[in-house]
């Protein structure tokens, strides 16, 4: 009976050392409802596929909230190990220099070797410096893309649209089946940052931002940039557009109810949209302009990356690396990309989707990555933009007051360069 | 009044020490920071910060936006303390008139207090709501095409309705022990004096009633310049785009979304003088017209 008792304190004894021997890391990241139980279940994968680690993931609320919490936590030495940021608040992050661990050094010195080209072209730029080293892990990454309502279209007797131009001409016929032709949820996202990348036209001075933060300044009043918000402007005068406020769902629900005939979501959209639409739909690439030399290329890469942040024991940033190397393997970044909607992050993962037959079964899961893989251009790669967050907060307000009938969009462009320039020339002081 | 003598001089001290402690850590300390940061620009994660002297307040006080938004609050402020104000003494008078079934009317009227009002946000968020909100499909029968999120005066209308609602239960309460205050013998003896139900109201029933007018003045206008941040963030969603905001939400939107700490620290010590000054103005004018028993 003693002996049991050793033998079973030590057993315990023994258990419990092995498992405090395991390092402890902790994710601070910004999705909630299914992505973020999604998260929780990629955390659990990890875990049981090893002892040496333990991640737990903590969802701080929204992007701005998560962000928001890894800076407070920076400043008072209790930051996370792992920090989701999206891509507008990239450049607050990157330029930080000294606030996150270069995810490609971390890898390296954890002993593991990074291979570049093993990712996608659309992802690779986005979260990197100007000499293409990753600073960030892409991870959930999103393009914006159209999603078609397939009974509208067969109503109206008309194709989906592969340029603005066509969609001009099939909007009047779409309208006249009685549906709203167009919707989108994201101006800030889907018609300026990607108007830029999809039509290859520069967003602003410094090679978008990456060469320097100094003297930097936005392109909005960019003649082109102008004139895809006046036709929308015009669009939604005819009734060829509706615009339902800055908030996406209200936007999206118009689409889901049956109620719309194209709408510009997010490929993450996905997941959701395959609950809650009430009719069939399908998806194809965001538009472009024919007219505008050289469009037609790649979109940015939307959603967030991973930042592994600096300070942490060499114990923990090995634990970090082990983790970056489990997420971009084929098995769960396909595990991820299905259950969301976000688009696998690296050659091998696509291929393995491929290969299983998920496109055959989902068509329109493959648009997001077969847009990203579009050949890509000059100024398609990304834009590194300080206080960004703020300087979209400034274009949702004057986009806002365009479809209220409130101000021109010439002037709306011409507030938003300004005060958009204000900001970038306070952070390039705040970064010397 | 009796005085209150204690034994020993440092006595009083230490029974003021919790509540100095409390008040230094959560109010003195972090006033004083925001006042520091507001001089400096300084990057994100406390790399490094610069010295710009007033700048930040020139940027601010130069920028038309904020302007914009300062108009906002002080007709948002005014609006919801008067209305709130009003519309929760007619309640009060109306509920202490009445004889029968009044503590059922009474717990009805102050029921609504329970409610959180992240959660009265939400609620009036769902009754403006675009696409199936009863306000804006009744607005619609009189040909009111109410635009909440998208039209600036629709969503100043329904943040100033739902933050007007959430606070009628507060003003109700104490406007209503407030009047059951008023000792008998002087409603009786006014009764006598005066047939007009109304002139007895303003003569004899507010002038005693003021205390506690006054008390919920400062109430309500702080309620409206700070407490409503709830409502302002459930009503523009998160987006404020082209939608009214208040200073707070500024602060809030600046600060911790936009990341920039020197500039909403400005902006939050600009808040701190008016409603400072403001305090002062209730203090030296207000209250000198006020019957305290």
């Amino acid at each position: 009976m003693l002996k049991k008792i050793v033998f079973a304190s030590a057993a315990f004894a023994l258990s419990a050392s092995t498992s405090f021997a395991a390092t402890n890391i902790t994710w601070w990241h910004g999705m909630s409802g299914h992505n973020g139980d999604v998260i929780n279940e990629i955390a659990k994968k990890f875990n049981e596929s090893q002892s040496e680690c333990a991640l737990t993931p903590v969802s701080k609320g929204t992007y701005e909230e998560a962000l928001a919490a890894g800076i407070a936590a920076f400043r008072s030495g209790e930051q996370p190990n792992i920090l989701q940021v999206f891509d507008a608040g990239a450049a607050t992050i990157i330029n930080a220099k000294g606030a996150a661990v270069p995810a490609e050094d971390l890898i390296t010195q954890a002993g593991h070797t990074f291979d570049r080209d093993a990712f996608i072209d659309g992802v690779r730029y986005f979260y990197a410096d100007s000499d293409g080293k990753f600073i960030g892990m892409p991870f959930n990454s999103s393009a914006p893309i159209m999603y078609i309502n397939d009974e509208a279209l067969k109503k109206a007797g008309v194709e989906a649209p592969k340029t603005w131009e066509e969609f001009e001409a099939i909007a009047p016929k779409l309208k006249e089946a009685g549906f709203v032709p167009l919707v989108q949820s994201q101006l800030t996202w889907e018609f300026t940052e990607n108007f830029f990348s999809r039509n290859n036209i520069q967003f602003a001075t410094n090679n978008n931002g990456y060469d320097s933060v100094q003297g930097t300044e936005i392109n909005v009043t960019d003649p082109n940039h102008v004139m895809m918000y006046e036709k929308l402007k015009a669009w939604a005068d005819e009734g060829y557009f509706g615009y339902y406020g800055a908030g996406w769902s209200d936007n999206q629900k118009v689409f889901e109810e049956n109620k719309a005939a194209l709408w510009i979501g997010s490929s993450g959209s996905f997941g959701g949209l395959q609950k809650t639409a009430q009719m069939p739909f399908s998806a194809t690439f965001l538009p472009y302009w024919n007219s505008i030399d050289g469009a037609g290329v790649h979109s940015f890469i939307g959603g967030a990356a991973l930042f592994a942040m600096a300070g942490k024991p060499e114990a923990e940033n090995k634990c970090t690396a082990s983790f970056f190397q489990f997420l971009t393997s084929p098995e769960i970044q396909v595990f991820y990309h299905k259950s969301t909607g976000y688009v696998p992050i690296t050659k091998a993962a696509y291929e393995m989707a491929k290969k299983e037959g998920y496109y055959e079964e989902k068509p329109a899961a493959e648009v997001g990555i077969l847009q990203l893989s579009l050949p890509g251009a000059e100024w398609d790669k990304g834009y590194r933009l300080g206080f960004y967050p703020q300087i979209r907060e400034v274009m949702e307000r004057e986009y806002g007051r365009i479809f209220a009938g409130e101000t021109t969009v010439k002037d709306a462009m011409e507030t938003i360069k300004k005060e958009a320039d204000q900001l970038l020339a306070k952070f390039a002081k705040t970064a010397s | 009044m009796k005085r209150v003598q204690f034994s020993h001089p440092y006595l009083p001290y230490l029974f003021l020490l919790p509540q100095m402690a409390v008040i230094f850590i959560f109010f003195y300390w972090p006033s004083a920071q925001a006042i520091q940061s507001s001089f400096y620009l300084e990057d994100p994660f406390g790399f490094g910060s610069t010295f710009v002297g007033i700048n930040n307040y020139t940027d601010i006080l130069s920028s038309s936006e904020y302007m914009r938004i300062a108009w906002f609050t002080v007709w948002f402020t005014v609006l919801v303390t008067f209305f709130s104000l009003s519309i929760g003494l007619l309640l009060a008078v109306k509920a202490d008139a009445i004889l029968k079934g009044a503590s059922a009317y009474k717990t009805l009227l102050i029921s609504v207090y329970a409610v959180a009002p992240p959660v009265a946000g939400l609620i009036g968020v769902m009754f403006f709501d675009q696409h199936i909100g009863p306000f804006v499909k009744f607005a619609a029968l009189f040909g009111w095409d109410m635009r909440i999120g998208i039209n600036y005066y629709d969503t100043a209308i329904a943040m100033i309705t739902i933050a007007v609602w959430k606070q009628i239960p507060y003003n109700f309460i104490f406007f209503l022990s407030g009047l059951q205050g008023i000792p008998v013998s002087v409603r009786e003896a006014s009764a006598i004096d005066c047939r007009s139900g109304l002139r007895r109201f303003w003569t004899i029933t507010l002038p005693l009633l003021s205390p506690t007018a006054f008390f919920l003045l400062i109430i309500n206008m702080t309620y409206a310049l700070f407490d409503t941040f709830g409502i302002v963030d459930t009503t523009v969603k998160d987006k404020a785009a082209n939608n009214p905001i208040t200073l707070v939400y500024k602060v809030y939107m600046d600060g911790f979304r936009g990341n920039d700490l020197g500039g909403s620290s400005a902006q939050s010590v600009i808040l701190m003088i008016v409603v400072f000054v403001l305090t002062i103005f209730q203090f030296r004018f207000l209250e000198r017209r006020v019957h305290y028993n």
